[in-house]
């Protein structure tokens, strides 16, 4: 059941390029369907240009002004992004969120992996997979909110498994060293599951025989592993690291919800840096500023991590 | 957990071999005890352990009474079990009797905020799913000039974070008149999602064209083939989409944090933070938070307990864009 599943996946992926093709031949007489069309993608249209097309160009638009919410934006060319160069709280602010996308995403990767070789291996049935993934369905404010407790310092049940085992109890949200790691753990928490679906697919992905082969060669589990397993789950799991990168990046809600920012600016996240500028400020010049960096970062991210899938592509066929 | 399937299958099948050792028949017959499946069970479910104890301890503090929770921190049954913290969330409790039991004392309108929350995620999920179901329609089987143009800036809108037309968006309402209000906040997600046309155009493009075309020579115009033919035959890929849709509608946070403060609108995530910050410092009302969170995870737990199999087997495909 699993690899029908699963296999069935993958065939969906690869698929449009040939179905297409042989669509267009058939649908050739067909060619005047331009009207047609408008008015099925006309309510998208509305959505797209409404609140992603035109948002996008007025965000970058309003990088450049100054606009507290009353009144008319104002034109102040790149000062906004000058200010930002010399903000100390901004370079907290990305190195602060760095340390959570590190921290969260080699946890979450490798626990993933290892999950999801687990589940092909050992773990089959649908219901362990499933259980594995509730904690990723739940709003990052209830796992906020679940961990703040748990990881309570007066009370919090893991401060008393930390004290049976004779280390001191650690103040997972109130100490400046601890903030982010906290929020990096309950994330990792929440999307360890779901990570090691994503893998789990791509290692079904792969053909059986080329294990076969390996296995008749008498390769060894671990040299199984690195040269053939590896190698071949790598467009995967560059795919979930863009995919993960980029939300990690995004981190607001647990921090929001739990430590404000704090203590002091220890987890001042972008994000969250961004929604206090706009929001609890009211500079939104500022804040679309800030937003328009992040934007650049994560493209910027996006970008290296497809070049480096390009040209890997290919490691199956 | 069901350990036929690994007994039947090969003595050496731990955690990196499995494959390799299907083909030696061997070392299939009783090994006594393998101690490498053994420890791959042991990773299996200290995994599940983590995955679902949290949510058995938020249970236990739920129905615990928040003065005794001090004195039993680690008792695994509810402290002094009681049923206050679920009274006080659905608002069944005086003020007084809930300070006396460790609650803030404020009122909250969970009913409210669960009607909110069930208005929100329903109805942006019926019309991202519908119209983004009519706009795959358009992008998989009609053919037109710029339709691949067209696709690939929707596309790209999944690269844009939300934080980014977030601010814009949220003066655009503001503009309209909308804060505060129920259609100002589904507004944004009402019309489509770029994933809900990515993930439903694929399964068109990989229907059958057949019933398509003697639909079509029988003179059957585009809307009754959508309706009638691609929208039945794609039930299943639609439920799912829907399921996911609902389920991250139900789990927004930031978006109602800037659109629907308001207590008339307010969701359950932005409700659970204010009741969150009403706990005062020193002692925050646990168990009354506790039961909060359990109450607005609920309906997603049903859900996942309904259609688990469904949700774990999308994501093989949705998750990989």
């Amino acid at each position: 059941m699993t690899t029908t599943t699963a296999r069935g996946a993958v065939p969906a992926r690869k698929a449009p390029r040939g179905a297409e093709g042989t669509a267009s031949r058939g649908w050739r007489r067909n060619h005047g369907d331009l009207k047609v069309a408008l008015f099925f993608i006309a309510p998208a249209m509305i959505g797209f240009i409404a609140f992603f097309l035109v948002p996008t160009l007025r965000g970058i638009y309003l990088s450049f002004t100054e606009y507290s919410i009353l009144g008319d934006p104002e034109w102040i060319g790149a000062k906004n992004y000058e200010a930002i160069a010399k903000d100390p709280l901004f370079w907290n602010a990305l190195a602060v969120t760095c340390q959570y996308v590190l921290i969260n995403i080699a946890l979450q990767t490798a626990l993933a992996l290892g999950l999801a070789l687990l589940m092909q291996r050992v773990a089959k049935s649908t219901l362990i997979r499933g259980t594995l993934l509730l904690p990723y369905l739940m709003a990052n404010v209830i796992a906020a909110l679940l961990w703040f407790w748990l990881l309570d310092y007066q009370i919090g049940i893991v401060n008393y498994l930390i004290e049976g085992l004779g280390l001191p109890r650690v103040a997972f949200f109130g100490s400046e060293q601890w903030a982010i790691p906290t929020q990096a753990l309950i994330n990792t928490w929440r999307h360890m599951g779901y990570t090691a679906l994503l893998i789990f697919a791509g290692l079904q992905a792969i053909p059986n025989h080329v294990y076969e082969v390996a296995n008749l060669d008498g390769a060894s589990p671990t040299q199984t592993f690195w040269k053939i397993t590896m190698p071949l789950l790598r467009p995967v799991l560059v795919l979930v690291l863009i995919v993960t990168v980029i939300g990690s990046f995004q981190v607001f809600d647990t921090v929001a919800v739990t430590t404000q920012g704090g203590p002091v600016n220890a987890s001042r996240v972008l994000q969250f840096y961004i929604y206090q500028r706009a929001f609890t400020e009211s500079d939104f010049g500022y804040g679309s500023a800030l937003a328009v960096i992040l934007f650049v970062i994560l493209a910027l991210v996006a970008f290296i991590q497809m070049k480096f899938l390009r040209g890997n592509e290919s490691d199956l066929d | 957990m069901s350990t036929s399937t690994p007994s039947r299958r090969s003595g050496e099948a731990a955690i990196q071999g499995s494959r390799a050792a299907v083909g030696s028949p061997i070392r299939r017959n009783r090994k006594p005890f393998n101690w490498r499946r053994a420890g791959a069970w042991a990773l299996v479910i200290v995994a599940i352990a983590v995955s679902v104890l949290p949510f058995y301890w938020v249970l236990r503090t739920s129905l615990s009474t928040n003065n005794a929770l001090a004195a039993n921190a680690t008792n695994l049954l509810p402290a002094d079990f009681n049923l206050g913290a679920y009274k006080r969330v659905f608002g069944l409790q005086t003020a007084e009797e809930a300070v006396a039991e460790g609650g803030s004392g404020a009122q909250i309108d969970f009913w409210g905020y669960l009607r909110n929350s069930v208005l929100f995620s329903s109805i942006t999920t019926a019309g991202a799913v519908f119209f983004s179901a009519m706009a795959a329609y358009a992008f998989a089987r009609l053919r037109w000039r710029g339709r691949n143009a067209v696709f690939s800036l929707f596309l790209a809108t999944m690269m844009v974070p939300p934080i980014f037309t977030a601010l814009p968006n949220f003066l655009f309402i503001k503009n309209l008149g909308l804060l505060n209000t129920m259609l100002g906040l589904v507004l944004p997600y009402v019309f489509m999602t770029p994933f809900a046309i990515f993930f439903l155009r694929q399964f068109f493009l990989n229907m059958s064209r057949e019933v398509e075309e003697a639909a079509m020579l029988d003179g059957a115009k585009h809307l009754r083939i959508f309706f009638q033919i691609v929208l039945p035959n794609a039930a299943a890929p639609i439920a799912t989409l829907a399921l996911l849709t609902f389920i991250g509608q139900w789990n927004e946070y930031f978006w109602p944090l800037l659109v629907g403060q308001d207590e008339s609108v307010r969701v359950l995530t932005v409700g659970l933070g204010v009741f969150k910050s009403q706990s005062p410092q020193g002692a925050p009302d646990w168990s009354g938070l506790m039961a909060a969170t359990l109450v607005s995870a609920l309906p997603v737990l049903i859900l996942f307990i309904a259609f688990g199999k469904k949700i774990v087997n999308s994501i093989g495909f949705s998750g990989i864009k």
